[in-house]
């Protein structure tokens, strides 16, 4: 047993009830411990019915055990729980195309498509499709691929701005243009993490707000599942008060977040109208084509 | 009756308040909890403790000391959290005419007791 594994099983069987056994179910069916990891996925999925990453680790599980019906069935459970969901869209479109169906493939990874327009190996399946002759032409949508791009017959550009590469879209000026302000203390950030448009206030500005950008990848999906879970509905706003600013998080649109940052002096009410306000010219911003 | 649960108590007698846990925010497991039938504390926890750590880390990349109180916002309520000393983080789950100004004092104040 490797001391990752070692760790993360240590830390299960203190803390049966934590979401470890995301993180250990995965990195068993990575090292190729399939059963081990279906038994710790199915136990996950046992305490967290609804929890869509849950039923996303078993259908990988069961796609490297071979059982393609299993992996349909969980990746069908997890996009019933989060419809936006491009890891089982992308996963079902694999399996589809396994079966010979590739209408239905595409029409799956159009879906996904919709969801993350910023994920370039979508269209690039999709283009690929009509010319594969084998069912290679849908990245599978296993973890070892996923996080090992260079193998991937598929390129990411998300992976290659994560090594350094440029971004495809570089921070855009005046997008906040009417927001009091302007782009100061705004941050439009995407999925992956990348900062779209606006700068921190703070002495190395840019850098900043690249490092928060980063943090804040994925804050959308979890503030989703979180709101969901809990039978609150969609998530609007997060606002975060620390002694040195207030902070608070929009959704311009299901990929992207905004962030405001402005001095705690400033009541955190008016802020949050602020950020309001500036995810709606990001909505526009986006919505026009960026 | 322990400070915990002193807490719980001040919390979850504000008007609109559905319900109050204490919570580790470095595994997401419940310490002590008072909720109404319908909210799954587990999860309250488990996603909580995860939104929070986040959070924290990413007012740490903005070269700001950690959040003193978080306000999720929601469709149909919210969620509101306060750390406080040793890892623990008071949570509680609003409803949207919850009164969030007295839930928010009362949690600042009750989370400096935790411990």
């Amino acid at each position: 047993m490797t001391d990752d594994i070692r760790a993360l099983t240590d830390r299960l069987a203190d803390e049966p009830g934590s979401l470890a056994f995301l993180e250990l179910a995965d990195a068993l069916r990575r090292r190729g411990q399939l059963d081990a990891a279906y038994k710790v996925a199915r136990g996950g999925i046992s305490r967290y019915p609804g929890l869509a990453d849950a039923h996303d680790l078993m259908a990988r599980v069961l796609s490297d055990q071979g059982d393609l019906a299993g992996a349909f069935d969980a990746w069908s459970t997890s996009l019933q729980l989060d419809p936006m969901r491009t890891s089982a869209l992308k996963g079902i479109a694999f399996l589809y195309f396994r079966a010979g169906d590739r209408n239905a493939a595409l029409t799956h990874l159009e879906r996904a498509l919709e969801a993350d327009p910023d994920d370039l190996t979508i269209p690039q399946a999709i283009a690929r499709l009509g010319s594969e002759p084998r069912p290679t032409a849908v990245a599978e949508p296993s973890g070892a691929e996923q996080e090992q791009p260079a193998a991937s017959p598929v390129p990411s550009d998300r992976h290659g701005a994560q090594n350094g590469a440029a971004p495809e879209r570089a921070p855009a000026a005046g997008v906040f243009g009417t927001v009091e302000g302007g782009d100061e203390g705004l941050l439009l950030v995407d999925a992956q993490g990348l900062r779209l448009a606006g700068r921190l206030n703070g002495t190395d500005g840019d850098a900043a707000g690249d490092r928060v950008a980063a943090q804040l990848a994925g804050v959308s999906r979890e503030a989703a599942r979180a709101a969901r879970l809990l039978g609150l509905g969609s998530w609007q706003t997060i606002a975060v008060e620390s002694p040195d600013a207030h902070l608070v998080l929009a959704q311009p649109s299901a990929d992207a977040v905004l962030l405001a940052r402005r001095e705690p002096s400033l009541p955190l009410g008016r802020v949050t109208l602020l950020a309001e306000r500036a995810a709606r010219a990001a909505r526009g911003w986006l919505e026009n084509g960026a | 009756m322990t400070a915990t649960q002193a807490a719980l108590d001040r919390v979850t007698r504000v008007p609109g308040v559905r319900g109050a846990l204490v919570i580790s925010a470095a595994d997401g497991l419940v310490v002590a909890e008072q909720l109404m039938d319908g909210v799954d504390g587990r999860a309250a926890a488990a996603l909580t403790g995860s939104l929070v750590g986040r959070l924290g880390r990413t007012a740490e990349s903005a070269g700001l000391r950690p959040p003193a109180f978080i306000h999720l916002r929601a469709d149909a309520g919210g969620v509101l959290a306060a750390p406080g000393p040793d890892d623990l983080v008071l949570v509680a789950v609003v409803a949207p005419d919850a009164n969030l100004g007295l839930a928010r004092l009362e949690m600042l104040e009750a989370a400096g007791r935790l411990g």
